[in-house]
């Protein structure tokens, strides 16, 4: 009802609009032909407006930041989510002073020189030195910029096989994620989407050696502080491993096994205990209250409570179900982790069942 | 009718002796005058734009609103929106067509192909373009391209919904989703149409460019405008066609079985045979053109900003040779940063580094373009018609969409962002927003031109552009957030992740503002259409403007001059320059020194 309301607002407004531009076209009844040219008390208006309208923009900036600041992504729980955040702090600030400035320039200029009949254009065509300076200045900044990026995103892209990390399968399908474990090989067995058959749904050549102690499963546990290498497979179209409180993202492209590594630094009950994520939680909670009497007055039921849990999303269309393709990540102490995946059926015993 | 327009046609022969002989279907029909054509193109991309903007409004009320029903749903959508409830299908292909509408139909088409074929002739003194009969058949392409991808929105299984990228697998298999079915077949067709209309089009650019310019209009004396639709077009026929190579063997992949973009493929519980391909090569072909498209819808955008902010400013824009430069700068890196889109596609990370480099080198004349165009503000008697305001608009989005691709553009940061809302924000602001805004001030500046001297409502016109700058800052600004909250874009909805529950405000004032950014288009709509018909008559030279398209007569006429084409003698920008004394302007009491003015006795010659 209140969205009905909303747009009739938006088209009264709409019509208002349309007979305000009427009433100023009746207004206006002289005809000469620069009628429709701005004048001196147009370029005055439309002046201050552009003033005002930078400040609007700082406004705009100001609350949003204000009212939403809160929705940001916690601090990053990987060892190179720290770096990344860094670097993202760097560039905002950067972002924003250059922001900041230009637009002022850009609007008080078009309002301090608002167009007046006495006044007069400086005729100034071009300034090499000028020029030379806006352009190396951003070549300076840039580069250093550049510099610092691939520094990190060489860090973040090549895996270190003397750390011994721990290889994950992720493999997606419409419209769900399954996670194979190397189990204590530490070696994934070949797979294919040519083997799949029955409870064999990755495809995985039962006959490999390599793959008889792996481990699927359908929620992705991993130890706190150890390396993990993920290697990503998909079974029909592309998807997205995306993991964004690890700043952690990779496509799942049929036919080939993409991969990206990262250290998970904080544990899920950790994370649970930031004073930040307390807080979001507290907020999504106080909505889903809210929503829940809501449904419950429609006769619907009631919405569960919400717990912090990492998430692994698909970030890449994939069909008609790309809106609901989770899985649930745990992050635990190394023993919690050994004693969960005790518990998981290998491959060899799954499938014998 | 006919006979009516038999009557009108022997007036007008009558009028211009040396005129042959045009029917109604000729004149207004199949017509290859450029100055038709160009109105045909801006009239074919407004009723385009109509359909994509009101697709967007759609899919932001399923966003704001997820679990509310809507009647509205039910009367566009049909089955798709049965008890006022939106399919995810339809979600995904309102998205998909919107982007491909928008980006192709209105922004390439609409925009290049309007004022490319407006202002070449008339601003470099041609009669016509080299061949209007290509430039004829380019525009009965484009159009039939727009037919078939209205006509895709009808059939049974709904329109091509595997985003305006078309990544295949998914845009390949209809067993993946239903809108890869006829509807993806058709949305195929009628880009392979689309860009053989483009190719003509740009073709017809280059060699009139080059070829047909008055006596005195050298290189360096061109437009900034004429120097971006050049460019523009020699970008389109280097990538252009590299799309259509993609489509093509996207084509067979669907059609004949081959495997260039497939493989090791199980779906809907088979196997499919396809083995060898490559998504990755698809998404290589598809950004080589995908990348330079961005620059061929906002080159046109910045070049019609360089000529309406330096006219309206009573100065010469500053550092046109910059300026050149810039564009080459920027012609030439766009055609080697594609990459960029595919940091986490599985190519290569060294790749992915060779990209971050490239990327960033090309904000170099982007910023360069921008100190400019403020540089050309200061000092100035700014004369804020509504086109100004536009070109300021620009000016100010194309700053603020830029910034943010500094993140994007460095691939380490991409990882998180990448796909999310922020993207979403980023390239509607620096291309979508921008090059709307160059749309909107080319339409303000040259409609006199177009419609035989009648002008837009200025007033109508401020209202326009004012609930339009707050609107679609409103929208984009607030959609950074929810990117930075980790919100993967083309979600249908978020509810099935109670952790996105408190970006739902975020949502709603976005939508809000989408509608009444939206209904400010009505105003312009209205202020349009209305003006075609009743809009009051300006002066010949309304913005007291210098280039050769003012010179021109304000009745259309085939062959734009009814003398001989015009001399030029001088650069366009010789606006408030002084004579050597400096007691006056170079024409006394005249602020501007039109191109085809020989050099005065008592003015100074310049080297720009």
């Amino acid at each position: 009802m209140t969205a009905f309301l909303v747009v009739l607002v938006i088209i009264l407004f709409g019509v208002a609009v349309w007979q305000m531009g009427k009433i100023f076209q009746l207004s206006n009844p002289k005809s000469d032909n620069t009628s429709q040219i701005a004048n001196d008390k147009d370029n005055n208006v439309n002046g201050w407006l552009m003033l005002m309208f930078v400040l609007f923009i700082y406004v705009l900036a100001f609350i949003s930041h204000y009212k939403w600041s809160d929705v940001f992504l916690p601090t990053a729980a990987s060892e190179h989510g720290l770096e990344v955040d860094q670097l993202w702090l760097i560039s905002m600030v950067l972002i924003f002073i250059v922001g900041i400035i230009t637009q002022w320039l850009l609007h008080y200029f078009a309002f301090k020189y608002r167009g007046k009949k006495s006044q007069r254009a400086t005729f100034y065509a071009d300034n090499d030195k000028l020029e030379f300076i806006w352009t190396i200045i951003p070549v300076i900044v840039l580069a250093g910029l550049i510099i610092y990026g691939l520094f990190t995103w060489t860090d973040i892209m090549n895996v270190d096989a003397e750390e011994d990390p721990m290889v994950v399968e992720l493999y997606a399908y419409q419209f769900d994620w399954r996670a194979r474990y190397a189990g204590a090989d530490n070696a994934l067995g070949e797979a294919n989407v040519r083997l799949i058959e029955g409870s064999n749904i990755l495809g995985v050549d039962t006959s490999d050696p390599n793959a008889q102690d792996d481990i699927v499963v359908n929620e992705l546990h991993l130890p706190v502080g150890r390396r993990i290498l993920f290697k990503m497979r998909s079974q029909d179209v592309l998807h997205s491993a995306y993991m964004p409180h690890f700043r952690a993202q990779m496509n799942c492209v049929p036919g080939m096994i993409t991969q990206f590594s990262y250290i998970p630094m904080v544990t899920t009950a950790e994370m649970r205990q930031d004073p930040e994520m307390v807080d979001k939680v507290k907020k999504i909670n106080d909505i889903r209250r809210e929503k829940s009497v809501e449904l419950m007055a429609k006769g619907d039921e009631a919405l569960e409570p919400y717990e912090f849990d990492y998430l692994l999303l698909c970030n890449k269309i994939c069909g008609n179900n790309h809106y609901n393709m989770q899985m649930k990540i745990v992050v635990e102490s190394e023993e919690d982790y050994n004693a969960w995946i005790k518990e998981q059926a290998t491959l060899a015993q799954a499938l014998k069942q | 009718m006919s006979a009516h327009a038999h009557d009108l046609a022997v007036d007008h022969h009558d009028d211009h002796g040396h005129h042959h002989k045009e029917t109604f279907i000729t004149k207004y029909i199949f017509s290859q005058d450029h100055k038709m054509i160009s109105k045909q193109y801006l009239i074919t991309g407004l009723i385009m734009g109509f359909i994509g903007i009101a697709m967007s409004l759609l899919f932001r009320m399923q966003l704001a609103w997820p679990d509310k029903q809507f009647t509205i749903y039910e009367v566009l959508l049909g089955k798709w929106g049965a008890d006022g409830i939106m399919d995810p299908s339809v979600y995904l292909a309102l998205v998909t067509i919107h982007g491909t509408i928008m980006v192709f139909f209105v922004l390439t088409a609409g925009l290049s192909g309007t004022f490319s074929n407006l202002l070449i002739p008339l601003q470099i003194g041609a009669r016509d373009m080299a061949s209007g009969f290509l430039n004829m058949v380019s525009y009965w392409l484009f159009f039939l391209s727009s037919v078939i991808m209205v006509i895709s929105l009808f059939v049974e299984a709904g329109p091509a919904s595997a985003g305006w990228t078309i990544y295949p697998p998914l845009s390949a298999l209809p067993q993946a989703i239903p809108g890869s079915g006829a509807g993806m077949t058709l949305w195929l067709v009628s880009m392979a149409i689309f860009i053989a209309s483009s190719l003509l089009g740009s073709l017809n650019y280059i060699v009139t460019v080059l070829n047909l310019r008055t006596k005195g209009m050298s290189m360096t004396r061109l437009p900034l405008t004429i120097w971006a639709f050049f460019i523009t077009a020699v970008i389109g026929v280097v990538s252009f066609p590299v799309l259509l190579s993609a489509a093509l063997l996207l084509i067979m992949d669907r059609s004949f079985g081959t495997s260039f973009f497939l493989s090791d493929i199980f779906i809907a519980g088979e196997v499919l045979h396809n083995q060898g391909g490559s998504p990755v090569l698809f998404e290589h072909l598809f950004w080589f053109l995908g990348h330079p498209e961005v620059y061929i819808v906002l080159l046109p955008a910045l070049g019609i900003t360089s000529e309406v902010i330096a006219t309206n400013s009573r100065k010469p824009i500053f550092g046109y040779r910059a300026m050149v430069a810039s564009i080459l700068a920027i012609a030439f890196l766009s055609t080697i940063v594609w990459g960029h889109h595919m940091f986490i596609s599985g190519m290569n990370p060294f790749l992915g580094s060779v990209f971050t480099f490239t990327t960033l080198l090309i904000a170099i004349p982007s910023a360069v373009k921008a100190f400019n165009y403020i540089t050309t503000l200061w000092k100035g008697n700014l004369q804020l018609n509504p086109a100004m305001l536009f070109s300021i608009g620009l000016v100010s989005t194309f700053i603020t969409g830029g910034l943010t691709g500094i993140i994007l553009g460095d691939s380490a940061l991409d990882i998180n962002v990448h796909d999310t809302y922020f993207v979403v924000a980023h390239f509607h602001l620096v291309m979508g927003i921008s090059a709307l805004y160059g749309l909107f001030a080319g339409v303000y500046h040259w409609f006199p031109k177009m419609f035989e001297g009648k002008m837009l409502n200025k007033n109508l016109g401020y209202v326009h552009f004012w609930v339009t700058a707050i609107g679609a800052y409103g929208v984009f600004f607030p959609m950074h957030f929810i990117g930075m909250a980790g919100l993967p874009r083309r979600y249908y909805t978020n509810t099935a992740f109670p952790y996105f529950d408190d970006l739902t405000d975020v949502n709603v004032v976005i939508t809000i503002f989408a509608f009444i950014t939206a209904a400010a288009q009505l105003v312009f709509l209205y202020n349009f259409i209305h003006s075609m018909f009743y809009g009051k008559k300006g002066p010949k030279n309304p913005w007291k403007s210098n280039t050769l398209e003012w010179t021109a007569e304000v009745k259309h006429i085939h062959g734009n001059w009814d003398g001989p084409i015009p001399h030029v003698h001088r650069w366009p920008y010789d606006y408030s320059k002084l004579n050597k004394d400096e007691s006056d302007y170079v024409l006394a009491g005249q602020d501007y020194v039109p191109q085809t003015v020989p050099l005065q006795d008592n003015e100074e010659e310049m080297h720009h």
